[in-house]
């Protein structure tokens, strides 16, 4: 288990080297820079003098030694907006960002889990319909969208949730972004279980364990749920990365203050320190919590084994 | 008295701070405005940055040497107390108060005041505010490097800085945005004014949320008697428009900015339409053209397409009503804002005759750089595009966004685009734009060259007599029109929603969303105690 951690922690070094590189060369090239975004009628030296003393006046390669040095300290650089350091600029959106998809993803696999799993006991009922209606709907649902109505209903008419903003980081404030980021997870969850279940259901060992006279109970316990969880984890780890990048629209539209929007905001502003240590964050969170599905395969099924 | 003619005028709102007036201002509440202009706050040191988010709640944390008056459509003095003139117009001695605390409690300084524009002339962080404080001689010594200090400021006493300019020109409309405020010298410098900025405005930073929110609480020693009156000002970022009319809608913020869907919507909801204010803000748009791009070299091709596009039209269909047509580069906020001005008639027969006679009489195509944005980017670029085309003008539309189009338009790496420039409050110095001396990056961003057009700013910047002055910058306006380097397309009207129980809001030609924070009150109704 350890050499297969410690396998995969190495595997992830020229990944984060790659996206990193790749930040690096895209706001290379891409036209604007901060120096344009922060003055309209700058002195061109000025400028000059500017680049020179945020180093964007080196070559690419030059600033990207220098970055990895310092990114191998654990040193994200300073945001040339804010002069802060990039670390306690992600670490403070970071949090609601989590949040965020913890309550997002809670809402998912809470409702869409069982749903498929209902819906795959009696395929073709009237509950399978259901589910698979609010499944698909869910899927092609645009989160801007739901949101907005999810707003207009529970905020406007009915009054019972706020309508935007962090407020103290309170349940209220969470449960209208996460139900509109949940909802897209939530459908795909319905829909793999119900896909994984019905395959289970008919798999050798599940009529096995019938013919040996189980209870249908016990078959869906110990043969059927342990097994579709596997897959279901699957997606869940998906899902988890695919949410990171999902979250700014709804963290834009509910004032939400995550590291999404830092994200949107630093590319806007050319804030490259800030852009490139918003990316490597979600990267590596995608990353970990892959490996963390992994090491969970295991657990939930001993047959896999870490060779 | 121009701006006032024309709040009046413009303000369907005016009725609404007229009673507010008339009432007796409550103490204590909160005030929830919001800032609706795309992002985060850029940063908690107002002087890094220049969107007009940022100022919104800068307002209400610093303080400035003059502030922008509203009603009188002027800057006037804040953060002194008299200003006498010398030196042939070109030496200021402002007399500061004596009654200014930053928010820990230490008395302002002319020391302050010094550090603090020589700050923002340092040359290697290209402060926005450097375009204001480099009116002052040796200012931009201080910003290529070669002096440390601003030599034409000079400490008489503790309340007293002799200020010498390079031109003859009203301080006031240099020195009234955040860009330039004031900061304590002995805390401006230090790492933790980012986190936790001090000011001399009337509310003290509690709370920066990014992303969310800034939070500040009334600041008691605040130098005007009484004021402010809330408790407490929270700003929320809500970049989008639909998500800001649910907010508004269901009383959770007192302030929303409206785009021109929204604009329609509120006036035709019978509980909504009070609560509108407009003003025309001192924003021009238009399609900026490049002269070393052959065809606009010649001023019939230029006039051409002004007379090519029904101006009008989009106007009133695709921007809802929600803008002035454009009269030339002064908007009609402009104290040099000449009303009998007429714009461009839309004549397509007289673009064709002006195209033939110019040596196009096919047309030709050009290549327009535009933004996404709704009131000034490519929606309008789309409407216009057929127009052009029926006088045989082709265009290739390139997209590119707000903030490259920022850079494109200052390098002149574009033969059209579309842009929203600042043409006011001082028209000297927005018709200075257009002076051949002007370096395209600066803000002559067509590269516009014209000797007689010199003449009259140059005349107009060492005229003494206001009214002088003011005749000769409407000559300049006039003969720029008649040149027409750009499509003229409009003025902004700026359009707020504004919550019944929120009273003292000031029509701003501006910036609609900057408020002097301090004259605001809340009422009993608001949901906000």
């Amino acid at each position: 288990m350890l050499s297969f951690l410690f396998r995969r922690l190495l595997q992830t070094i020229p990944t984060v080297l790659a996206v990193v590189a790749l930040v690096f060369v895209l706001f290379s090239v891409v036209p604007g820079s901060i120096v344009s975004s922060m003055s309209d009628d700058s002195d061109p030296q000025v400028e000059l003098r500017m680049k020179k003393q945020l180093g964007l006046d080196q070559p690419v390669y030059v600033r990207f030694g220098s970055y990895i040095a310092k990114l191998a300290t654990g040193d994200f650089g300073t945001s040339f907006r804010t002069r802060e350091p990039v670390t306690t600029m992600i670490a403070k959106r970071m949090w609601p960002t989590l949040q965020l998809i913890c309550a997002a993803m809670a809402f998912a696999v809470v409702i869409g889990v069982p749903l498929g799993f209902v819906a795959a006991l009696k395929p073709g009922g009237i509950v399978d319909t259901l589910a698979m209606v609010v499944a698909v709907s869910g899927l092609s649902i645009a989160k801007f969208w739901l949101g907005l109505v999810l707003m207009y209903f529970f905020a406007l008419k009915l009054g019972w949730l706020p309508s935007f903003g962090y407020g103290d980081g309170g349940l209220k404030y969470l449960i209208l972004p996460a139900v509109t980021l949940g909802v897209s997870p939530m459908a795909l969850f319905a829909r793999t279980t119900r896909a994984a279940v019905l395959e289970i259901m008919t798999a050798d060992f599940v009529r096995t364990a019938r013919s040996k006279g189980m209870s249908e109970t016990r078959v869906v316990k110990w043969h059927v749920m342990r097994n579709a969880l596997v897959i279901i984890l699957t997606t869940v780890g998906l899902q988890f990365g695919a949410l990171m990048g999902q979250a700014v629209v709804v963290e834009k539209l509910f004032s939400w203050p995550g590291i999404g929007s830092l994200l949107v905001d630093s590319v806007l502003q050319r804030d490259i320190p800030a852009v490139q240590g918003s990316i490597l964050v979600v990267v590596l969170s995608f990353l970990a919590i892959n490996l963390l599905i992994d090491v969970l395969y295991g657990v939930i099924d001993p047959r896999i084994r870490y060779a | 008295m121009m701006f006032r003619l024309v709040a009046i005028i413009a303000g369907l709102g005016l009725a609404l701070a007229a009673t507010a007036e008339a009432q007796t201002p409550r103490k204590g509440g909160t005030i929830r405005m919001t800032a609706p202009y795309g992002s985060s706050f850029t940063s908690l040191d107002i002087h890094t940055t220049q969107r007009a988010q940022d100022e919104i709640y800068a307002k209400a944390l610093h303080r400035s040497l003059y502030i922008w008056n509203s009603a009188e459509g002027k800057p006037v003095l804040e953060l002194a107390k008299e200003d006498v003139v010398s030196g042939g117009g070109l030496v200021h001695t402002f007399k500061l108060r004596d009654d200014a605390y930053f928010h820990n409690g230490r008395k302002m300084t002319a020391d302050d005041v010094i550090w603090s524009y020589n700050r923002i002339m340092d040359g290697t962080k290209a402060y926005p505010g450097a375009r204001f404080v480099r009116m002052i001689e040796g200012a931009a010594a201080v910003e290529k490097g070669q002096a440390k200090e601003i030599s034409g400021l000079k400490k008489i006493d503790d309340f007293t800085v002799e200020m010498k300019l390079t031109e003859k020109v009203d301080p006031g409309f240099y020195f009234f945005t955040a860009l330039t405020s004031i900061y304590p010298a002995d805390e401006g410098a230090k790492e933790s004014f980012l986190q936790k900025p001090i000011g001399l405005g009337p509310f003290k930073f509690v709370e920066h949320v990014p992303g969310s929110r800034i939070v500040l609480e009334r600041w008691d020693r605040f130098y005007k008697p009484g004021k402010p009156y809330a408790d407490k000002v929270i700003v929320s970022i809500m970049a989008e428009a639909a998500a800001r009319d649910v907010a508004f809608r269901n009383k959770e913020i007192d302030t929303s900015v409206l785009g021109p869907a929204q604009y329609v919507a509120y006036q035709n909801d019978a509980d909504l339409k009070g609560t509108v204010v407009e003003v025309a803000e001192v924003f021009t748009r238009y399609m900026g053209m490049n002269p070393a791009f052959k065809p606009f070299a010649d001023k019939r091709v230029r006039q051409a397409i002004n007379y090519a596009i029904d101006t009008d039209l989009i106007i009133n269909k695709l921007v809802k009503g929600k803008a002035y047509r454009a009269t030339s580069w002064l908007p009609l906020t402009s104290p040099a804002y000449d009303k009998a001005m007429k714009p461009y008639a839309f004549d397509p027969a007289k673009a064709r005759q002006l195209l033939a006679d110019a040596g196009y009489p096919s047309g030709f195509e050009f290549e327009w750089t535009t933004s996404q944005n709704e009131s000034w980017g490519l929606p309008i670029v789309s409407a216009v595009i057929p127009m052009l085309d029926k006088v045989g003008i082709k265009v290739k539309v390139k997209q590119v966004e707000t903030a490259v189009l920022s850079e494109v338009v200052r390098s002149g790496d574009y033969q059209a685009f579309i842009y929203s420039q600042a043409t006011g409050p001082d028209p000297q110095a927005a018709l200075k734009c257009f002076h051949s001396l002007t370096p395209q990056p600066a803000c002559n961003y067509m590269n516009y060259k014209n000797a007689d057009f010199d003449k009259l700013i140059d005349e107009a910047g060492q005229a003494d007599d206001a009214a002088k002055r003011i005749q000769l910058l409407q000559k300049a306006n006039a003969l720029l029109y008649e040149e027409a380097p750009v499509w003229f397309f409009n003025y902004n009207k700026a359009v707020m929603a504004v919550q019944p129980w929120l009273k003292g809001i000031q029509l701003n030609a501006t910036e609609l969303t900057h408020q002097n924070v301090e004259d605001l009150w809340v009422d009993e109704t608001s949901p906000a105690k």
